[in-house]
């Protein structure tokens, strides 16, 4: 391993004309590093340009400014046939005129493995994926699961320094897809090769990756890893998409080193003692965004810090916990309570129309800038 | 009834197909039986037929004759043998030769852009919208001695200051093999193309993310998966081009006799339609057989990809 990151974003542009002749930047000016061995994960809603972002990575596509390195080695326009990454792609891409044997063959026969050597290849690559006995079979002839490990064994034969994955799990029903979730994390560990994985669901990325890269609209919007994303998110869209949040417009009333107040002028409260982040000023407008889990229910007239009066709207009982939503002078809040204790005492739920006091711990309260 | 039927899926098959069943009966069937009747038959001497039970219409084609110089009772007549043969290269070139010029294009097309492709494909069919006869004719307008590939010829020639001879590519071999080609080119192009834009972009993709240049690509992923196309257009070429008269008596005179023109003549000049119809029964089991043996080796044109 020549350079300390696999590959590297640099300031990559990718514009694209559409077929109304407008031009779009799928890719707006992206940086990201890859660390070697680490499972990456690109993960947003359609079109907020991660599988084009991927696709510049494999060399599928060429940037239209800025540079992919891989190995720190510049990328330009150098086909795809001599990048050392090999991709799964979304659909498979399965050779069906060949057979399993022919289809993981495929990749070592274009290197100029001998066919010793391509036997032995293709058959440690079945076993680390459960295929055994399957060599002969026809991709048509597997199932959905069966095709995805194919895929995965096609790709890793030829022990690339990376393996892109481009939402290799997005056709699998849900036990399906949580069981190669584990898998390949497991593979990717066993392996120690890079893994760059695109998806748009969240709990997948939380599930697998060292890091995330939470990107929307050809941008990313926050590199961290699952805890950091989660529990701080930079900016309102991370904190939306991950997720769930409750959103308080309010404004900084004082600013100390590390803590600030904010008043909240829909519920005529001020909240103290929040952590911040960098960048804020007092008297600035901001967003407070707290998590439905992060939030305590008590009595209604109990003596707290950050404490407000809320009548429950609904509760929703979904097995591991509860969603109680309560609304407080206009403002609609989502409290989550874990189920520890049976519900089967229907008197345990808050009924509708109670009335509530609400305290939002400071430590899970985060303030973020407005936009 | 009506209820019946209508959980019948089985019932609801058989009167589909009764219909084209009937017309296939009535315009395939019965005339080819008749056919074969007639095959056996002897011409009278005004031209009719008797009909008796006789095998020399297929002797006769098979080139052992009576009509010999004197002295002999049997001799060798190589002049049939040598048209099913010249028939059978000729077929076999052609559909060569058309699946060389179609391939490339039916590449092209299905490799540009969506908007485009119904474009090129409109062009493909244009000429069909003309007479097949007025084709070939217009053929014979380019090649001809005094014609317009000729002239232009002559006129280079006349610029670089070459004494030039004007072809003679009419009535040729030559001739007859441009024909064939240019008349049968769309019925491979369009079953090529429809296989070829059947081909996943992604899997162009993985042939090259897993190390193959595009020459490769080719050989090992767009080949193999286009050969259907390529299977249902040889049948649709190479059965047509074994039986046509027109181009070969167009733009081949009196050279290029094929099996079609054969048995046109029979009918038409020689009035001896016991003969004519013992040469279409040898056109199509000749046809037949190839068929068969072709298909039993490509398939029928249906994916390859075995379920």
């Amino acid at each position: 391993m020549t350079s300390e990151f696999a590959v590297e974003l640099r300031d990559v542009v990718k514009r694209f004309v559409t077929p109304e002749g407008n031009e779009i930047a799928a890719v707006d000016h992206v940086t990201m590093q890859i660390k070697n061995g680490e499972f990456f994960s690109m993960l947003g809603s359609s079109g907020c340009g991660k599988t084009t972002s991927l696709r510049m990575i494999a060399g599928f596509e060429w940037t239209t400014e800025g540079e992919v390195y891989i190995e720190g080695n510049p990328m330009g326009h150098t086909p795809p046939f001599q990048r050392k990454v090999n991709t799964v792609f979304q659909s498979y891409a399965l050779f069906q005129h060949m057979t399993v044997f022919q289809n993981i063959a495929f990749g070592l026969e274009m290197e100029g493995a001998k066919e010793d050597e391509i036997k032995q290849r293709v058959g440690r690559a079945l076993e680390m994926v459960q295929l055994t006995g399957m060599e002969r079979r026809k991709p048509k002839q597997l199932s959905g699961g069966q095709q995805q490990r194919v895929a995965v064994a096609r790709a890793l034969v030829k022990t690339p320094d990376v393996l892109l994955l481009d939402e290799p799990l997005g056709a699998l029903d849900l036990k399906l897809r949580k069981e190669m979730q584990l898998e390949l994390k497991a593979l990717q560990q066993q392996l120690g090769i890079t893994f760059i994985y695109v998806t748009h669901d969240q709990e997948e990325a939380l599930t697998m990756s060292d890091r995330i890269a939470v990107m929307s609209n050809g941008r990313v919007q926050q590199i961290g890893t699952p805890v950091e994303i989660y529990e701080r998110p930079s900016n309102k869209f991370v904190a939306d998409f991950i997720g769930e949040s409750n959103f308080l417009d309010g404004q900084i009333k004082s600013l100390s080193k590390d803590e600030a107040q904010v008043f909240i002028p829909a519920l005529n409260t001020e909240l103290r003692g929040i952590p911040i982040s960098q960048g804020l000023v007092k008297g600035e407008d901001v967003v407070v965004s707290i998590r439905p889990e992060k939030i305590r229910i008590t009595e209604k007239n109990a003596k707290n810090d950050n404490f407000f009066k809320a009548k429950v709207t609904n509760t929703v009982y979904i097995g591991a916990d509860t969603h109680v939503y309560t609304e407080s002078q206009g403002v609609k809040i989502k409290v989550l309570e874990q189920n520890h204790i049976s519900r089967l005492d229907t008197s345990s739920f808050y009924t509708v129309g109670q009335e509530v006091g609400l305290v939002l711990m400071p430590e899970n309260t985060l303030v973020l800038k407005k936009v | 009834m009506l209820k019946r039927l209508r959980e019948n899926k089985s019932a609801q098959g058989t009167l589909l197909a009764l219909p084209t069943t009937f017309w296939m009966f009535i315009l395939l069937i019965i005339p080819l039986i008749l056919t074969a009747i007639v095959s056996f038959g002897k011409r009278s001497p005004d031209g009719n037929v008797i009909y008796t039970f006789s095998l020399d219409n297929y002797i006769r084609l098979i080139g052992i004759s009576s009509d010999c110089p004197a002295g002999q009772t049997t001799c060798f007549n190589p002049l049939y043998v040598q048209i099913l043969w010249r028939s059978l290269t000729l077929a076999f070139n052609s559909t060569v030769l058309v699946i060389m010029l179609a391939y490339p294009l039916a590449y092209f097309i299905a490799r540009s852009h969506p908007n485009r492709r119904t474009t090129f494909l409109f062009m493909v069919l244009i000429p069909l919208w003309t007479n097949f006869v007025i084709r070939v004719y217009a053929w014979m307008m380019l090649l001809r001695k005094e014609g317009a590939i000729n002239a232009v010829l002559g006129w280079v020639a006349h610029l670089l200051h070459i004494n030039f001879v004007p072809l003679e590519m009419l009535y040729t071999p030559g001739a007859v093999l441009v024909g064939m080609v240019y008349e049968f080119l769309p019925f491979m192009i369009l079953p090529i193309y429809t296989s070829l834009e059947k081909i996943d972009n992604s899997l162009y993709e993985a042939a090259a993310d897993l190390g193959a240049n595009p020459f490769r690509t080719f050989l090992r992923v767009t080949l193999p998966l286009s050969m259907p196309g390529v299977v249902a257009g040889t049948i649709l070429v190479f059965i047509p081009v074994m039986g046509t008269f027109i181009v070969s008596d167009l733009l081949g005179g009196k050279q290029v006799i094929l099996i079609g023109n054969l048995i046109q003549r029979q009918f038409l000049d020689a009035r001896d339609p016991a003969f004519g119809s013992a040469s279409s029964l040898i056109l199509m089991v000749m046809t037949l057989i190839v068929t068969y043996f072709y298909t039993r080796k490509f398939g029928f044109g249906e994916e390859i990809v075995a379920a």
